[in-house]
C-alpha cells in the first residue's frame, strides 16, 4: 500500500495518521481536514474554553513540531467533497483530487439545527470557532436558554451558569441525560443543575424560536410559554458528516456503516463519531460520539487497514464534567436496564452504580469516584452476572437491593462465564427508598414553586 | 524515556492506569493521575506510549518526543 488518505483531522483522523506512522508504515500519507485550524481537542470546548479557564491554544492536540514529524501531506481547510471508491480518489473542494490505496474516513458529525436557527444570537457548539463565538456572546451577560439537555447541553448550561449568567435548560424528555443514563441518574443531574441555580424546563418540547429584526428574543415552548433569551444554544444532537459520501456506494444508514473490523469497503475504513460498526463484545451495532472512542477506533481502523484483522470490540468509556461533578461511565446503558448503587451514596455526591441488562452487567457509572469506577470496569469486560452484583451489594449499608429479580436466563450467555446456581436461588431484598429512583425523587420541571433558585430571588 | 504528566489537564479517566499500571496510578480522592515512576524501564515503553495516545485529555507526554523537538 503506497498511498493512504485520512479524511478528517480531528482526534480520530489524527490518531489514525499517527498510528500508521507508529506502526512503521512509511508510504505517502495525506491528512485532510475541513477546518483551517490545526487539530484540536473538543471536550474542552464546552468547558474550559467556554468559561475562559483555558486559552484556545491549550486545546491543540499537537505542537507544530509533532505535526511536522508526522511527515504527512496536510490538507487543512480543504473539505472533502466526494469519494470515488472504484477509482480510489477523494475529491477536495478546491477541485483537487487525492489518490489513495487505503482510506480512513473520520469526518465526525455536524450539529443539528432548528428552523429559524439562523437568527443572530442562536449558537451551536461543535468547532473551536463555535466555542469562541459563543464565549464572546456570553461575555455580554445575556439571558441564556440552552435547548437540549444531553451531555453537550448540560455542560454548556453549567459553563454559562459558572460564568454567573441566568441560564434555562430546556429538554423534551422528563429529565436531562435520560437517553444515556436513564430516569434515575437523570433526576440526580437535574438536582445538580437546580442546586447551582440553573433553571430547568424538562418534559417540554420547543415549538419555535422567536426573533425580532433578525435577532433571537426567546424560545417558545410546546406549552405556549415563551422563555426570553438573548443567547440560545442549540444542543439538539448531531448528524454524521457524510454528505460528501453521497453517491459513493458506501452504506450510510447510520454514519458510515462498517463491519466488526471498522471496514466500510475493501481498503476503506472509518473511525470516530462518523463510524458505526458491530461491537462483538456487546453483540450489537453502535456508533459512539465519545472522545475516547475516537482514539481507540482510529487505532483499530488504522491497524486493520495495515492487515491486523482484529475486530474492534471495546468497552466504551465516556465522561461529562458539570460544575464540580464528574460523571464517568464504562459500557452501554440500555433504557430497560436495571440500576443499582454499588458503592457510596448518591445523597453524598459520590457513588458508583451498575446497569444490569439481560442478566449481565452492561455498564458501570461513577459519580465523583473515578478510582472506584475503574475497578468496576472489569464487571463490564467480563460480562459479570447481574446476580453477583446484587449479592455483592448485600451487607453494605449504602447499597441498594434489586428492584426486581434478575432475569431467569442470567448467565446463559455463552461468554457470560460460570453460572452459579446459588446466585439464582437468592431472592432480592425489598425495594429501598434510598436515593436513586425512589418515589418522590424531584424530577426536572417539577421543582417546588417552579422557582429554580430555591427562593433566593436570583430571577 | 522520561514521562511527564499534567495534573491540571488530567480528567481522571484512568485509561493510563488500565494501560500501564506499573507507571500510573490515580489519586484516591479525585482520580487525578499520579506518576509512579518518571523513568520506567525500557520494556514498558510501548505501554507508556499507548497510554499517552489513549489519554483523552492529552495529559501525558514522553520526554523522548521533547528531545526530538529540541533537535528540530
Amino acid at each position: 500500500m503506497k498511498r493512504i488518505a485520512v479524511v478528517g483531522a480531528s482526534a480520530a483522523g489524527l490518531t489514525a495518521a499517527e498510528t500508521l506512522r507508529r506502526r512503521g508504515w512509511d508510504g505517502h500519507l495525506t491528512l485532510i481536514g475541513d477546518e483551517p485550524r490545526p487539530p484540536y481537542d473538543r471536550p474542552p470546548l464546552s468547558k474550559q474554553i467556554l468559561t475562559g479557564a483555558w486559552e484556545p491554544e491549550r486545546a491543540l492536540l499537537r505542537s507544530p513540531q509533532d505535526l511536522a514529524h508526522l511527515a504527512a501531506d496536510l490538507r487543512l481547510g480543504q473539505p472533502a467533497t466526494a469519494l470515488d471508491v472504484a477509482h480510489r480518489r477523494v475529491h477536495l473542494g478546491a477541485g483537487e483530487t487525492v489518490r489513495f490505496d487505503g482510506l480512513v474516513i473520520a469526518t465526525g458529525v455536524t450539529p443539528r439545527r432548528l428552523p429559524d436557527g439562523d437568527l443572530a444570537g442562536v449558537h451551536v457548539l461543535r468547532t473551536l470557532d463555535d466555542a469562541l463565538a459563543l464565549r464572546a456572546a456570553l461575555l455580554a451577560g445575556p439571558r441564556v436558554v440552552v435547548v437540549g439537555a444531553g451531555f453537550l447541553g448540560t455542560e454548556v448550561a453549567a459553563a454559562a451558569r459558572t460564568m454567573g449568567l441566568q441560564v434555562t435548560l430546556v429538554e423534551p424528555e422528563p429529565v436531562p441525560v435520560r437517553r444515556p443514563f436513564g430516569d434515575r441518574i437523570g433526576a440526580l443531574v437535574a438536582d445538580l443543575h437546580r442546586a447551582h441555580g440553573t433553571r430547568l424546563r424538562c418534559g417540554t418540547p420547543v415549538r419555535r424560536l422567536r426573533g425580532t429584526g433578525g435577532r433571537v428574543t426567546g424560545v417558545e415552548l410546546g406549552d405556549g410559554a415563551t422563555l426570553p433569551a438573548d443567547v440560545v444554544v442549540l444542543a439538539v444532537g448531531s448528524v454524521p458528516a457524510t454528505g460528501w459520501l453521497t453517491g459513493s456506494g458506501l452504506n450510510l444508514a447510520d454514519g458510515v456503516v462498517c463491519d466488526a473490523w471498522c471496514r466500510a469497503a475493501p481498503g476503506v475504513y472509518a473511525a470516530g463519531d462518523v463510524a458505526s460498526w458491530h461491537n462483538t463484545h456487546f453483540g450489537t451495532r453502535m456508533r459512539l460520539e465519545h472522545r475516547t472512542n475516537a482514539t481507540e477506533q482510529a487505532i483499530a481502523a488504522a491497524g486493520n487497514l495495515l492487515g491486523d484483522a482484529i475486530p474492534f470490540a471495546p468497552v466504551p468509556y465516556f465522561w461529562t464534567d458539570q460544575y464540580d461533578t464528574r460523571i464517568q461511565a464504562y459500557g452501554v446503558f440500555p433504557p430497560d436496564a436495571d440500576l443499582r448503587v454499588v458503592s457510596g451514596d448518591p445523597s453524598n455526591g459520590r457513588f458508583t452504580a451498575a446497569y444490569g441488562h439481560r442478566g449481565v452487567v452492561a455498564g458501570v457509572l461513577g459519580w465523583n469516584d473515578p478510582r472506584e469506577l475503574r475497578t468496576l470496569r472489569r464487571l463490564v469486560v467480563e460480562r459479570a452476572l447481574w446476580t453477583t452484583v446484587a449479592d455483592a451489594g448485600r451487607g453494605r449499608r449504602s447499597r441498594l437491593p434489586a428492584r426486581r429479580p434478575a432475569p431467569p436466563h442470567a448467565g446463559t450467555d455463552p461468554s457470560g462465564g460460570t453460572d452459579r446456581p446459588e446466585d439464582h436461588a437468592r431472592t432480592p431484598g425489598p425495594v429501598s427508598p434510598l436515593a436513586l429512583g425512589a418515589p418522590g425523587t424531584p424530577r426536572c420541571g417539577a421543582s417546588p414553586s417552579g422557582d429554580p433558585s430555591g427562593g433566593r430571588g436570583e430571577w | 524515556m522520561k514521562v511527564i504528566v499534567d495534573q491540571h489537564k488530567c480528567v481522571a479517566s484512568g485509561q493510563c492506569v488500565l494501560t500501564a499500571p506499573e507507571v500510573f496510578d490515580q489519586r484516591e480522592e479525585d482520580g487525578i493521575v499520579v506518576l509512579l515512576t518518571e523513568t520506567p524501564s525500557a520494556h514498558l515503553t510501548d505501554d507508556v506510549r499507548q497510554a499517552a495516545t489513549l489519554c483523552p485529555a492529552q495529559a501525558i507526554w514522553l520526554a523522548e518526543q521533547e528531545e526530538r523537538e529540541d533537535r528540530e
